[in-house]
């Protein structure tokens, strides 16, 4: 399989992801899809490293595996936080900061 | 050459000094009395001063005494100096002659005032005798110009001397914007003169104006400019509103600068651009049309006033209409003669009628009356004055009234020669009225002492008035004596001089320019003495009710009580005016200044209302936001 397929499968991944933060009214399935948007491109990254014979790519996907997953934990954190204060996590409901 | 000119620089000097030292050194202003006697003292100087430049200038001599000023690309735009010669050193004699005296006089006059304010008069008195001769000497229009603004200043701060008086302040600036009026045209005048010829300086411009050298076209413009400025100084009508209001200053005040010398300023401007006003006919002809207009005018308006300086206002008034139609006539000699005359015999009537004012407390001449008895000098230097007011002979207004009169004759002008006969007449009539009325007759108001204590103008004689008892002897002004020796002396020098300029002139005739036809005389002096007569039977006898004259001009007498309605016609379009132009200022500020801002702002609040809704609050909005521009981003990138 050519570069495409892996860059198309990461389109694909990445504007599903997109979707579900823009739609999700749940906190936690907006994080489940900010995670499918990362790996969207770590998957593009891995993809160029292995074709273009270059290990820069993995060694920044190892970063990104380590970020995503203190921001998941950090966004876990902060849902529970705002569960027991606000008593919901809809995220239309949290609208403190309207104009 | 240059020696000449000293003592004519030394008269205008002294005065200078005067005012910077009095005006520097607080102490010594503040101190009132002392701060008097500095000014009398460099006065005294400078009359001497004077006295001597008019011996050396006598005749034909000139000289002139200049520096430069202005230098303009190598050569000199305006000079400073003093130009003496015959005209300018006697008029500067003038000058200080009578404000010596009522320096003095004010001395008698003004003693009741605090110190500070005595040494603020003086200091006035000073910056008015200096700009006066510096006016009278100025060798170029420029410099004339600008002493004429400052006495035109001096005038404004002596009549308002009183400021604390809402009439006096009201007077002052009234003074201030008239005789303003009349210095815009005198100032275009100038200008405009410069333009044509390229110099201010009046030598220049004279021997200019001699060799033909003005062109004739647009002249009539200029000099009728320039006399603008005489007729808003001078107070020709329709700009003699002023004076009469101006009498709110102090007596001695009025003496000095509203009849002696300021208000001649104009008629010695154009006897000084004489020559240029001989190329131009037409503008004299309206110069001796508006004189002579004035006079009489003026003369109606003074026989039907009530207070004693407003009479002299008038007075003045119409005398310096006879000024200005001998010049009109072509003779600016006899108008000049009139001057030196009239400056002499209305100073030493204003301070007389100061003498009245001072012992009695009023300036009504209703509350006057007997006072012949109680003050025999006074009663003998003003009938002096207004002898020579009326023409008599033998006292100082008669030949150059007479020689006004002849040069109007001469100059073939019938008409205003009529009007100034009827003038002559109505002159002797009022001034013997308020001979009669003072000095002689019983006073017409009973109760006037009780009147004279609540009376608004005597802050000054409070002291008299106070001490007596309210009411009880009414038919005599109250205290009324022979002024002191301060104010008696001035009135006797006067009084002198005018009887000598009289009996010298009765007698020897001075050379004219012209030969009067010799019927002028005699019919002047018997038209005088007709006033004369009138007056004592009217006023005196009261063989004639005054109540007929009244009823028998009625329309004429109603009009005159409301000044021909001139003042309220001016208040009234002025105040339109100002008005209509304060409105439209007031709707562009309004409607267009604020109009702009309001407009702004309000678009401003209704903006960033609309604009706030974007702010949802919901992070998912913001997340289309930025997809959506990420993706309008990306297509522009990509098709643009």
């Amino acid at each position: 399989m050519g570069l495409q397929a892996y860059l198309t499968l990461a389109a694909v991944i990445f504007c599903i992801g997109l979707f579900g933060v823009m739609t999700r009214r749940n906190t936690i399935g907006i994080l489940l899809g900010i995670e499918l948007m990362l790996n969207a491109v770590n998957i593009n990254l891995v993809a160029f490293a292995r074709f273009s014979a270059d290990v820069t790519g993995m060694v920044f996907t190892v970063f990104t595996i380590c970020i995503t997953v203190s921001e998941a934990a950090l966004g876990l954190a902060i849902v529970i936080l705002l569960f027991r204060t606000r008593r919901t996590v809809l995220a239309d409901h949290l609208d403190l900061l309207k104009g | 050459m240059t020696d000449l000119g000293t003592p004519a620089l030394t008269a205008l000097l002294l005065h200078a000094i005067a005012f910077l030292v009095l005006a520097v050194v607080v102490p010594l202003r503040r101190s009132g009395r002392p701060a008097a006697i500095v000014s009398i003292l460099c006065a005294s100087g400078s009359l001497a001063a004077a006295i001597q430049a008019w011996g050396t200038h006598g005749g034909e001599r000139t000289s002139r005494l200049v520096w430069e000023w202005l230098p303009s690309q190598g050569q000199t735009l305006a000079t400073v100096g003093v130009l003496a010669d015959a005209d300018s050193t006697m008029m500067l004699m003038l000058v200080g002659l009578v404000s010596l005296l009522v320096q003095v006089y004010s001395l008698g006059y003004l003693s009741d005032e605090p110190r500070p304010a005595l040494g603020r008069y003086y200091a006035y008195q000073s910056l008015f005798a200096f700009s006066m001769m510096g006016l009278v000497l100025a060798p170029n229009l420029l410099q004339l110009f600008i002493c004429w603004e400052l006495v035109g200043l001096c005038s404004y701060l002596l009549i308002g001397y009183w400021y604390q008086r809402p009439a006096a302040a009201r007077a002052a600036v009234k003074a201030f914007w008239t005789t303003k009026a009349g210095d815009v045209g005198l100032l275009i005048g100038i200008i405009l003169l410069w333009r044509q010829s390229g110099t201010f300086d009046l030598t220049e411009l004279r021997v200019l104006a001699e060799s033909g050298g003005l062109t004739a076209a647009g002249l009539s413009v200029i000099t009728f400019c320039i006399y603008l400025g005489a007729v808003g100084k001078s107070a020709q009508f329709p700009l003699h509103v002023w004076l009469p209001d101006a009498m709110e200053g102090p007596t001695p005040v009025s003496a000095l600068i509203h009849a002696a010398t300021m208000v001649t300023a104009g008629v010695y401007l154009l006897m000084r651009t004489s020559w240029l006003f001989a190329l131009t006919p037409d503008v004299l002809l309206i110069v001796a049309w508006i004189g002579a207009f004035t006079a009489l005018l003026a003369a109606v308006l003074a026989c039907v006033q009530d207070d004693i300086k407003r009479v002299l206002a008038y007075s003045t008034v119409s005398q310096l209409g006879y000024m200005m139609t001998a010049i009109g006539a072509g003779f600016a000699g006899a108008g000049f003669f009139h001057l030196l005359t009239h400056g002499v015999f209305k100073a030493l009537l204003f301070l007389g009628a100061g003498a009245v004012i001072h012992a009695v407390g009023s300036n009504n001449l209703s509350q006057m009356g007997h006072l012949a008895r109680r003050m025999p000098q006074t009663m003998t230097v003003f009938v002096v004055g207004t002898l020579s007011l009326a023409g008599i002979p033998l006292f100082a207004g008669f030949l150059s009234k007479e020689e006004v009169l002849g040069a109007v004759w001469e100059g073939g002008l019938v008409g205003p020669f009529v009007l100034l006969m009827l003038v002559a007449f109505l002159t002797a009539f009022y001034m013997f009225r308020v001979v009669f009325l003072a000095f002689f007759g019983a006073p017409v108001v009973a109760g006037s002492a009780a009147a004279l204590a609540s009376g608004p103008r005597i802050a000054h004689t409070h002291g008299h008035v106070e001490a007596v008892p309210g009411g009880g002897h009414v038919n005599e002004p109250p205290h009324a004596h022979d002024p002191p020796a301060t104010m008696a002396a001035p009135l006797w020098i006067l009084a002198g001089l005018s009887m000598i300029i009289g009996v010298y002139f009765t007698f020897e005739h001075p050379e004219t320019e012209f030969v009067s036809p010799s019927w002028l005389m005699p019919s002047a002096v018997g038209v005088a003495a007709a006033g004369i007569l009138l007056a004592w039977a009217t006023y005196q006898r009261r063989a004639i009710d005054p109540g007929t004259f009244t009823t028998m001009f009625a329309p004429l007498h109603r009009a005159a009580l409301k000044k021909f309605w001139i003042d309220d016609l001016f208040e009234h379009v002025i105040a339109a005016s100002v008005l209509a132009f304060s409105r439209a200022v007031g709707w562009v500020d309004r409607y267009l200044v604020d109009g702009v801002l309001n407009a702004l702002s309000a678009w401003t609040l209704t903006a960033g209302d609309d604009m706030r809704t974007m702010q949802s609050g919901r992070a998912q909005d913001y997340v289309y936001g930025v997809a959506v521009g990420l993706l309008v981003l990306l297509l522009w990138v990509q098709f643009r």
